[in-house]
């Protein structure tokens, strides 16, 4: 295993990618199928108790410099599914392609490579920032790890990367340490780093969720400006339906392990078609004080366990429109009403 | 001007500072408040702009580093400064007045049932038996929705809106006329969030109760809000009727928050605040948002004076 870390992968590109680059211009950049990630529960440490289906049967396709929003609840498997596709968990079943290679194939060495094609924004910047490192470390870490050995080449990285995040004047910020900076201020250190190796995919989990309501706009700002100017894609992992439509082309929803439903932004907003989704934007408020006026409708109960989930439509024991015999016996498949606009609900078929 | 018998909390001029290695840190910084009685009052405001040391500041729920705690707090007309912390103990807080603290969570015993924990402040502080008090919280769970065999197990067993749900619930038990929920809802899902809401909206209309909700999250706070108090830098820069200040806020930092909301259901684009707030060690001799202000005059540099009538207090020059 130290024989491959400490291998010298330097500035050669990934020999995995090149291999097949014609494959990728008029496909997809990521190609999720049927991605199924299990836990196995034991008993007793070692006797099998079933397992958690944190991700079941997920599948999608994101293009080239496309933003999308995967939203929903905590547990809905939106975190499994992003570390997936980031290589810290192997799939169960079925296959995550990146730009033509699928990552089951790939040996660590390769694996390595894959992940600097990957940035990774996360939810809490002050918890994902080492904090004995000053900004100069964290943001040479990768370099170094990638085997960048120029200082010269490293010193010009940092500076091309620090002034994109628009963190001036540079050199009052490299010497200084994460508990130093704001949050707004750190959560652009973490944007930089995920930038440092010229990433073609950004996964941001709740990039702005633990930052104030003033300085959550300019980071989703900034981070739609790199997608244009870059050309990145970028997966936005959020439970906040209010921010995903400035910063992204598609929105898909999760609920109970499952996507159920994918759209672009305005026809999500504008004509919700699974009961779910319908919930989620009713609940979604505007600052507005009619709102304290009147109840808001909610589903009841709660979202089911990922251990034993219901059979046919997750959604069903909440929904307003369960249909028996039906809901709660077939699996929904997806159904497409209107262009690029799908959902898994009987009431569409 | 409105009644005195209407008014359920007066605070005038109150100050909260505490003792730093660096020197006193000004978190509260002289503060008045008006509330009457069932109202719900938001106190928004961002990160570290002080409006969990105002509550802990009106609950005395104060640290040990506290460098000076001065101020008038009137609870329906007596005067809370005068009285000493056995006296504030026994007969306001949690009698009189109760907290949800912020990841209520994290707030309950994990050793204990929760119902009996929601019937314990009944037994310390109406010195009622252990069955009375559990009788009182069967009621309290019924009132906020947790069904009532949920009393016999302990934090763990239960979802995080539940929890909540039950932390509600305790504040709720001793029957107290104030209620300060400390960012309630802000580690919770949209749905669960909305459930909370209709919780509390229930409440206030069924039992005849108070709401102070510190939160920074504007959107959700219209779900509650009668009067809306801005907070910047350890002081209030505006108060308002929710249903003016939604529509029309008038301070310069009110304005560019409101405008900073992502809306789902209105197109224009959000903006943000440039700039950083002041530091509370030192902060700067006169308008503490001048420096972010696009509207900024050579008054300014002085402190500004609260102008407008009692419903709507704007701190700013521009309203002179």
């Amino acid at each position: 295993m130290s024989a491959i870390i400490n291998e010298n992968v330097g500035e050669e590109k990934l020999p995995a990618m090149e291999t097949t680059p014609d494959t990728s211009k008029n496909g997809a950049l990521l190609s999720i199928r049927d991605l199924r990630v299990w836990f196995e529960l034991r008993k007793w440490g070692f006797g099998h108790a079933g397992y958690v289906r944190a991700v079941d049967g997920v599948s999608f396709d994101l293009g080239f410099g496309e933003a999308i929003g995967v939203v929903g609840e905590s547990g809905c498997g939106k975190t499994t599914l992003m570390k997936t596709i980031l290589g810290l968990y192997q799939p169960t079943k079925g296959d995550v392609i990146f730009d033509g290679t699928n990552l089951a194939e790939l040996v660590p060495r390769q694996m390595r490579a894959y992940r600097s094609n990957v940035g990774y924004v996360q939810q809490d910047p002050y918890g994902a920032l080492p904090p004995f490192m000053n900004v100069q470390r964290i943001l040479e870490e990768p370099m170094i790890v990638n085997g960048v050995k120029s200082k010269e080449a490293r010193d010009q990285r940092l500076r091309t990367v620090m002034s994109e995040v628009k963190m001036t004047p540079i050199d009052d910020f490299v010497s200084k340490f994460p508990h130093m900076l704001s949050g707004g201020q750190q959560q652009r250190v973490v944007i930089a780093r995920s930038m440092m190796l010229e990433p073609k995919l950004i996964v941001a989990d709740e990039p702005v969720s633990m930052l104030d309501a003033s300085v959550r706009v300019e980071i989703l700002r900034l981070l739609r400006g790199l997608q244009t100017s870059h050309n990145l894609a970028v997966i936005y992992i959020t439970h906040d339906l209010s921010t995903v439509r400035y910063f992204s082309e598609r929105i898909f929803v999760m609920y109970a392990a499952r996507i159920v439903e994918k759209a672009p932004v305005d026809d999500l907003l504008r004509n919700p078609l699974h009961p779910y989704t319908h919930a989620l934007l009713a609940a979604t408020s505007d600052p507005d004080y009619r709102n304290a006026l009147t109840f808001k409708e909610v589903p009841p109960g709660e979202p089911p366990s990922l251990i034993d989930p219901p059979p046919g439509c997750r959604f069903h024991p909440r929904c307003p429109h369960f249909m028996e015999g039906l809901c709660d016996v077939k699996e929904p498949p997806e159904f497409e009403p209107e262009p690029k606009h799908l959902a898994a609900c009987w009431l569409l078929r | 001007m409105m009644s005195e018998s209407q008014q359920l909390l007066r605070v005038r001029d109150l100050k909260l500072y505490f003792r730093t290695s660096m020197g006193p840190v000004q978190a509260v910084d002289g503060v008045d408040l008006d509330l009457d009685y069932t109202q719900a009052m938001v106190i928004l405001g961002e990160s570290g702009c002080g409006k969990t040391s105002l509550a802990k500041a009106i609950l005395r729920l104060l640290p040990r580093n506290v460098d000076s705690y001065t101020g008038e707090v009137y609870l329906d007309g007596t005067e809370l400064m005068g009285m000493d912390d056995e006296e504030f103990r026994h007969n306001v807080r949690w009698a009189q007045m109760s907290l949800v603290p912020q990841a209520a969570m994290n707030a309950l015993n994990p050793v204990l049932k929760v119902g009996d924990q929601v019937a314990e402040p009944m037994m310390v502080h109406a010195g009622v038996k252990k069955a009375t008090a559990l009788l009182q919280a069967r009621d309290m769970f019924r009132r906020v929705g947790v069904p009532v065999d949920f009393m016999s197990r302990y934090a763990f067993e239960l979802s995080g809106g539940m929890r909540q749900r039950v932390a509600i619930a305790m504040s709720l038990v001793t029957a107290p006329s104030l209620i300060v929920l400390d960012e309630p809802t802000s580690a919770l899902d949209v749905l669960t969030q909305a459930n909370i809401f209709n919780v509390l909206k229930r409440l206030k209309q069924e039992l005849e109760v108070s709401f102070i909700l510190i939160t920074h999250d504007i959107a959700t706070s219209s779900e509650l809000a009668d009067r809306v108090a801005v907070m910047y830098a350890g002081q209030i820069v505006e108060v308002s009727d929710a249903s003016r200040f939604f529509e029309e806020p008038l301070h310069p930092y009110s304005k560019m928050l409101m405008a900073s909301v992502p809306r789902l259901r209105a197109t224009q684009e959000p903006e943000f605040i440039t700039g950083q707030p002041p530091s509370l060690l030192n902060p700067p001799m006169g308008c503490r948002f001048a420096d972010r202000c696009p509207s900024r005059f050579d008054k300014c540099s002085e402190e500004p004076p609260t102008a407008g009538q009692h419903r709507v207090q704007v701190k700013c020059w521009l309203y002179e």
